[in-house]
Order: structure tokens, then C-alpha cells, then sequence
């Protein structure tokens, strides 16, 4: 039987009051980041509830809303009784790939968009709307695609 | 379930209603703001809670059902008043014994362990301790005696900031390990919104506002456009606030941003920007049961 009263996990969180983000979302926030820099990794124990509380005086069902949250994302699953564990890191592009990516930008976006006159918060600007469209987009098909597999499955079935 | 329910209920002092017409009922396991400034009637709600004062009208029950202030009541409602009233010469230890004394099924070790948690020294004599360790000794009793509903008038206000964070902390955690209800009063509205999950305002004697605050903060939100059109949209939606200028107006109206009109900016509101559009338009009530605030007809609130 592990020892239950000292810490059980790697992380412990932290809040930021002026950043305006609700607080079950930092902690989802922070749990992610922590994922994503291998702080956290597949069968880590997160923080039990009634320590996140103790020591950030929130409400418990905020914890739970964020526990919650990073469980529907298929990150992390409850052991009844036991604790909160990953159970999936979130993949990570490899770092040759990410030079690729950056030079394509660096070689041909970025100096189009100076040439047309932005500066850089414009250039900031233009990708993050970019960014938006492209994930409604995906969306939208991803809505698509599924319609279409109910409207077949009669068929598939017969 | 409701953790405590008041219908009708209304208390005068003199000539002076402390309560009017106070209906309200509040599910349990919940952590309750009351909300209200000075004089609104919180004290007054919350010793009708615990039985401490007799209505002049209505009725008040807890923990489904029971009359509050009943033997049953009594043995299942904890109480800790304003400034945490203690005996001064007697040390913690005596303290301690007189709980036990006093309440059969008082959970010793557990008042104990906590005690010791938070370095409070046994042999001390309570008018000697710093107001955060009174605080925390006035709690760590209360909670000895394991309460289902546990009731706290202004804890946080004779605290500085440290001492709040640990107060605050050792109820989360209560509430974590033993699911009980909690109602607290305050006027601080920043301090509560991390702990509390559900929200009373009371205003003048009487209940202005009530729910869940995720439910109050999806079903509000601050619209800001053209000064020009402010009247037909009170026409339409529930209008809590308006703040006017010359061409440009914002609204905190009862209606979530996304039924916002075309031209106008929606943003969602913050709990301290809820508090303070009701406590400023006294006169606007929602009616106060949870499950009407469910699926408010937007249409049916008063103009």
C-alpha cells in the first residue's frame, strides 16, 4: 500500500489570479503544459483532490471539473478509490519535423506578409484568424463525415 | 434535498424589518455565498438558519425538512458566529474538554489532529492566540462535531490574508473528505469566488438573487453597443444595468451573450460584476428558486 499522506504526484499546481482564465481551465491548462514538457508522463498520479484544495483554497468541485475535463480529452482516468492517473500523453510533433515547419514559414509566409506592410502583431494577427477558420473548417467536416456514416449505415447494414 | 429552505420568512427589530418575505431553497452539498451589504439581513438569515432567532413571520427548515432550531437541528448544525466568540481565559486544551463536554459524538482526535496540523499550542490560553488561530479554533470545534450543515457568519473579515487562505483551505478540504453543506456570509465578493459554488444576494431585508454560479454566470452577460437602441432591447431581454454614454451604452441583462443583436459586442460577466449590478438595482428580483432559474423564460422577468 503506497503512503497517503505525503504527495502522490510529480506536479503540484499554481494559480494565476489577473490572468482572467477561469481556474478549472488553468488547471487543465498546467497539466497539459506539464504533459507536453514530460513533467507528467503515462501512469503519473495527479494531485488528490483534497490537496489541491488544501493548499489553493478552491472549491473541491472545481478540481473535479478540471479532472473531468482532461478525462473526456482521454488524458488522464480515475481508479475508484485509488487516485486520478494518465493514461495518455498528448502526441508531440518530433523536433526535425518542427525545423521544417518553421523554415517554411521563415522562407516564404513571413516575407510576404513584410513585403505587404505588416508588422508583426499584424502578422500575429493574420495567423491566429488563419488558425481559426482552419479549425472550423476541420470542424465542419469532421460534422460532415459523421452525417454521412449515419446515412449510410442502413445500407452498410442491409 | 435542500441544505436549508426559509419560506415567508420576515423578523423585525422595532419599527425595522431585518427580513421581508425571505423564500429561498438551497440544495445541499453545496459552499453558499450570502452576499449583501451591511445591513441587508445576513446575520439575521443565517441566526434563523441555526435557530438562534425566532421569525415574526414564516418558517425556516434545514437538511430537508427539520425546523430550525429543533433538538434534531441542533444536534446536526454547526455554527460560528461573527468574531468567533470563544472563552478568552480558558486555555485550548480546556477548550477541547468543554466541546466534549458539551456535544456527545464530539470527534476529539479529529479536532485534535487538526489542531496540531496548524501548530496551535494546546497549553495557550485563547485570548493569547493570534485572530487566525481563534478563527481556526472556533472552526476546528465546529467541525469536531461533524456537522452536515455548517454555518459561518463573516469568518473571513478579522483575518488578514494569510490567515483567510488557511481558513478557507481547512473548509475546502472539510468539504473535499466529508461532502457537507456550507453557507457563509461576506461582503468581500472577490474572496468567495474560488470557494463557493452557489450564490444568495440579499438586499434590503430581502432575497434579490440566487443559484448556481456557473448557472447565474452562463444566464448573464454584458452587451455593449448603440445608446440608440437600449430601450427596445429592454423591451425585450431583462436589463439588470445599464451604464450610458453619450452614444454608446452597456447593458448587464439576464440573457446569455451568444442572443446577443446583430451589432452588438457580448462578453461574459464575472461574479463580482453580477453582485454589483443587482446590489445597485435593489429594486430588480429574480425569483429565487433553483429550479426556476433552470430554464428561465427570458420573456417572463420583470422590465
Amino acid at each position: 500500500m503506497e503512503d497517503r499522506t505525503g504527495p502522490v504526484s510529480p506536479i503540484t499546481f499554481r494559480l494565476d489570479p489577473s490572468s482572467g482564465v477561469p481556474t478549472y481551465l488553468q488547471l487543465v491548462q498546467e497539466v497539459e503544459r506539464a504533459l507536453q514538457l514530460g513533467y507528467l508522463r503515462q501512469g503519473d498520479q495527479l494531485p488528490r483532490v483534497k490537496d489541491v484544495v488544501g493548499t489553493l483554497s478552491i472549491n473541491p468541485n472545481t478540481v473535479l471539473k478540471a479532472y473531468r475535463h482532461l478525462e473526456q480529452k482521454g488524458l488522464i482516468g480515475g481508479r475508484p478509490g485509488v487516485g486520478t492517473f494518465v493514461i495518455a500523453e498528448p502526441k508531440t510533433v518530433g523536433l526535425d519535423e518542427l525545423h521544417v515547419l518553421e523554415r517554411r514559414l521563415v522562407t516564404d509566409w513571413l516575407p510576404d506578409a513584410a513585403s505587404a506592410g505588416l508588422d508583426d502583431d499584424g502578422m500575429a494577427a493574420v495567423f491566429m484568424t488563419a488558425l481559426r477558420t482552419f479549425r472550423t473548417r476541420s470542424e465542419r467536416r469532421a460534422e460532415r463525415s459523421a452525417q454521412g456514416r449515419k446515412a449510410t449505415r442502413p445500407k452498410g447494414v442491409a | 434535498m435542500n441544505a436549508f429552505e426559509a419560506s415567508g420568512l420576515g423578523k423585525r427589530y422595532g419599527s425595522t424589518w431585518a427580513l421581508r418575505e425571505c423564500t429561498l431553497a438551497v440544495p445541499r452539498d453545496h459552499v453558499v455565498a450570502l452576499v449583501g451589504p451591511n445591513g441587508a439581513g445576513k446575520t439575521t438569515l443565517l441566526h434563523s438558519i441555526v435557530g438562534l432567532c425566532q421569525p415574526a413571520t414564516g418558517q425556516v427548515t434545514v437538511l430537508h425538512g427539520i425546523p430550525a432550531g429543533s433538538p434534531e437541528a441542533l444536534e446536526r448544525v454547526a455554527f460560528v458566529a461573527q468574531n468567533a466568540p470563544l472563552h478568552q481565559h480558558l486555555t485550548v486544551a480546556a477548550m477541547i474538554e468543554l466541546s466534549c463536554a458539551l456535544n456527545e459524538g464530539f470527534d476529539r482526535s479529529m479536532a485534535e489532529r487538526r489542531l496540531r496540523s496548524l501548530k496551535i499550542p494546546f497549553r495557550r490560553r485563547v485570548g493569547r492566540l493570534s485572530g487566525g488561530q481563534q478563527a481556526q479554533l472556533a472552526l476546528s470545534l465546529a467541525l469536531g462535531r461533524r456537522p452536515d450543515l455548517l454555518v459561518l457568519d463573516e469568518p473571513l473579515a478579522p483575518l488578514d490574508p494569510l490567515a483567510r487562505h488557511e481558513f478557507m483551505s481547512q473548509v475546502m478540504e472539510e468539504v473535499a473528505e466529508r461532502g457537507l453543506s456550507i453557507v457563509f456570509s461576506s461582503h468581500v465578493v472577490s474572496e468567495l469566488k474560488e470557494v463557493a459554488d452557489y450564490l444568495v444576494v440579499l438586499s434590503e431585508g430581502r432575497v434579490q438573487l440566487s443559484g448556481e454560479i456557473d448557472r447565474l454566470l452562463a444566464a448573464h452577460s454584458s452587451w455593449s453597443g448603440s445608446a440608440a437602441k437600449v430601450e427596445a432591447i429592454q423591451a425585450v431581454v431583462p436589463v439588470v444595468q445599464v451604464e450610458r454614454a453619450d452614444r454608446y451604452a452597456r447593458l448587464l441583462v439576464r440573457a446569455p451573450a451568444g442572443e446577443a443583436p446583430p451589432g452588438w459586442d457580448a462578453n461574459p460577466v464575472t461574479i463580482e460584476d453580477l453582485v454589483l449590478a443587482y446590489l445597485r438595482s435593489p429594486d430588480i428580483q429574480v425569483v429565487t428558486s433553483p429550479l426556476a432559474l433552470a430554464g428561465a423564460d427570458p420573456t417572463k422577468w420583470p422590465s
